[in-house]
């Protein structure tokens, strides 16, 4: 056992941990304030980052505009998303409302495939390429500035729904629809804000993971990790989200290294289903209680 | 609601068949199956096959998702299961071809059941998660455990039947619909039994079940391991029909295929999970005809699959937004439409 290895995977893991993080941000505010399990994260996230490649390789936007222009984009169509989708089936069986968003999955993809075609492709270069040591250890660049934009979009979203209107809105109807109508919320303007700034938080991190690994159709994959992670942490939990990112992270790295990259979703799936079992809401999910 | 139907006994009023009509029209269906297979081409008959498995398979995940409300995602990987079992039966063994359809059914039982443990802590979408789970880490024991020949997957020889060997689709056919139709009926009967009627209880709301003593864990076990065997019987005639079990046979996107076709077509009716299957299973070969007719089909040919992909989601999404009941509530429609014609019910 090399220590100094150990560390540098540890490190890696933590690094793309965030970006697990960040994208299970998007979900988890959907999920608080409107309780859609929005099965379709992994898929707009490549939605986004091909946004991004349309304005930045395609138009050949420079990229203060490119990435601002794919974030707003994608915004528009998570609005668009839960005009057309999600507000229909209010109030319908979860498992409904869990469908629809497969079958949006299915149609991202499907569209992602007919304008851009199936092929890999490489996002323009943005993030710097010097190496980066942590005392002895070695991080790849690309991942520690995607970790580090993770960082700190979680922070600013967590801070803007801290003090912003929209934000404490957002709060409140998670906490209680009734009681925020009754204070003057407007719910469904709600619901379309969490999805609008859903997508756009799962955009920017479609972009960061985009330009680590490049984009292609089956990036909705990442999705699945986001999956569990949200699962692990709790539905409903922000603070769920950020720590089991960062566990999901360290052990898919951790499991990639030494037992193979085949064993790492075989080893978070191991996880999930262990910590279900302990916990069925999660690490830190709200536990509900039923009543009849 | 119906009328002009009255029922003047218990036994009339549980058929599963209640009207002469109804039975007049399944003798004709029966009489098309029976001389479907002479008059239709080797490709139509591929279909018919294709079509009784998705059958065979959608109506087990409805005994779950439709009739007990738990909802899988693992529906594929059962069948793996029961595919790999049956191909390495038929290769190792070499032992019957009824015994090995029993056996894949049996193996693909157990796994539902190991499967299902966490569903009684484990509610709603949180199990669809383990279910998914489960199917990732099946995945993953079928490509690299010795005796399923790793990612290359096996090689399954033509089944023998009484001295006839099953290699072409015209002899396939007369055993794998009886199964399904077998599979139908027993699954139709099974909710007109106290078992089946615990499952409904089940899912309109488990606590309550259990104050009224439906002992859940094993009530919920039960569902699995016989929603998993359906699908395991159904992977057997896959395999068989395929003669190639691949880890890559069943990803998750069947599964996705599969609760697609019981929504499309109604969940927790039979007719739902029938319809549905007929129809996602037809639905993108229909869009293949579609695309060869089209003038410059050859440049389009590129756009298939995509546009497949695309289709397959706008149908759940349209399906649940307009028509959440399915195919079923079509069909009870056009049905009713008929049933006192001229007149309006």
């Amino acid at each position: 056992m090399d220590w100094l290895t150990l560390f540098e995977i540890g490190l890696t893991g933590l690094a793309s941990g965030g970006l697990y993080a960040l994208a299970a941000l998007a979900f988890v505010m959907v999920y608080k304030a409107t309780r859609v399990v929005n099965l379709a994260i992994g898929e707009m996230l490549m939605a986004g980052a091909y946004l991004f490649f349309t304005f930045a390789a395609m138009f050949a936007l420079p990229l203060w505009l490119a990435i601002p222009a794919a974030v707003l984009a994608a915004g528009v169509l998570g609005g668009v998303i839960e005009r057309t989708m999600i507000r229909p089936l209010l109030g319908e069986p979860p498992i409904s409302v869990f469908m629809v968003t497969i079958g949006l999955g299915s149609v991202l993809v499907g569209l992602v495939e007919v304008i851009w075609s199936a092929d890999q492709r490489r996002l323009p270069d943005f993030l710097p390429s010097d190496p980066i040591m942590v005392g002895e250890a070695f991080l790849a660049p690309k991942v520690f500035w995607g970790a580090v934009i993770a960082a700190v979009f979680i922070a600013a979203v967590l801070l803007v729904f801290r003090f912003w209107r929209g934000g404490v809105a957002l709060r409140a109807t998670a906490g209680d629809q009734a009681a925020a109508y009754s204070v003057g919320i407007n719910v469904p303007r709600v619901f379309s804000l969490s999805w609008v700034v859903a997508a756009m938080i799962a955009a920017v991190s479609g972009i960061v993971v985009g330009s680590i690994g490049g984009i292609s159709s089956a990036m909705g994959v990442f999705g699945l990790s986001v999956l569990v992670v949200v699962i692990v942490g709790g539905l409903d939990s922000v603070l769920g989200a950020l720590v089991a990112g960062l566990l999901v992270g360290v052990i898919e790295a951790l499991a990639g290294f030494y037992l193979g990259g085949e064993y790492k979703l075989l080893a978070t799936f191991i996880v999930l289903v262990a910590v279900l079992m302990l916990r069925p809401y999660g690490l830190f999910g709200t536990h509900e209680i039923e009543r009849l | 609601m119906r009328i002009g139907t009255l029922k003047e006994s218990y036994l009339a009023d549980a058929a599963l068949f209640d009207s002469r009509t109804q039975k007049a029209w399944l003798l004709v269906l029966a009489a098309a199956l029976v001389l479907f297979p002479f008059f239709a081409g080797s490709y139509w008959l591929y279909l018919a096959c294709l079509v009784a498995i998705n059958v065979a398979s959608a109506s087990g995940l409805n005994i779950l998702t439709g009739y007990t409300g738990l909802v899988s995602l693992g529906q594929a990987a059962f069948m793996g299961l029961g595919a790999y079992t049956v191909a390495v039966l038929e290769q190792r063994l070499g032992t019957p071809f009824l015994l090995n359809l029993l056996a894949g059914g049996v193996v693909a039982m157990l796994g539902g059941l190991v499967v299902g443990i966490p569903s009684l802590r484990v509610k709603g979408l949180y199990l669809a998660i383990v279910t998914i789970a489960a199917s990732f880490i099946a995945h993953f024991l079928f490509a690299n455990f010795q005796l399923t020949g790793g990612t290359a997957g096996l090689a399954v020889p033509p089944a023998e039947f009484f001295g006839v060997l099953l290699d072409t689709s015209f002899k396939l056919y007369w055993v794998i619909v009886p199964v399904t139709v077998l599979m139908l009926v027993g699954s139709a009967n099974l909710f007109r039994t106290r078992i089946g009627r615990a499952f409904i209880a089940i899912r309109d709301r488990d606590i309550s079940a259990e104050v009224l003593g439906i002992p859940l864990l094993r009530t919920k076990l039960l569902s699995f391991g016989l929603s998993s065997f359906y699908a395991g019987v159904a992977g057997g005639l896959w395999a068989y029909f395929f003669r190639v079990v691949t880890p890559e046979s069943f990803p998750l996107s069947m599964s996705i295929f599969f609760l697609a076709a019981i929504i499309v077509g109604g969940m927790g009716t039979q007719l739902g999970a029938v319809l549905g299957a007929i129809f996602m299973t037809l639905v993108p070969e229909v869009l293949k005809l579609v695309v060869d007719v089209l003038p410059g089909g050859a440049s389009l040919t590129v756009f298939l699959s995509p546009v497949r992909t695309i289709v397959f989601g706008l149908l759940i999404i349209g399906f649940l937004v307009f028509e959440p009941q399915g195919l079923a509530e079509v069909w009870r429609r056009i049905r009713r439409f008929f049933h006192l014609w001229p007149f309006r019910t």
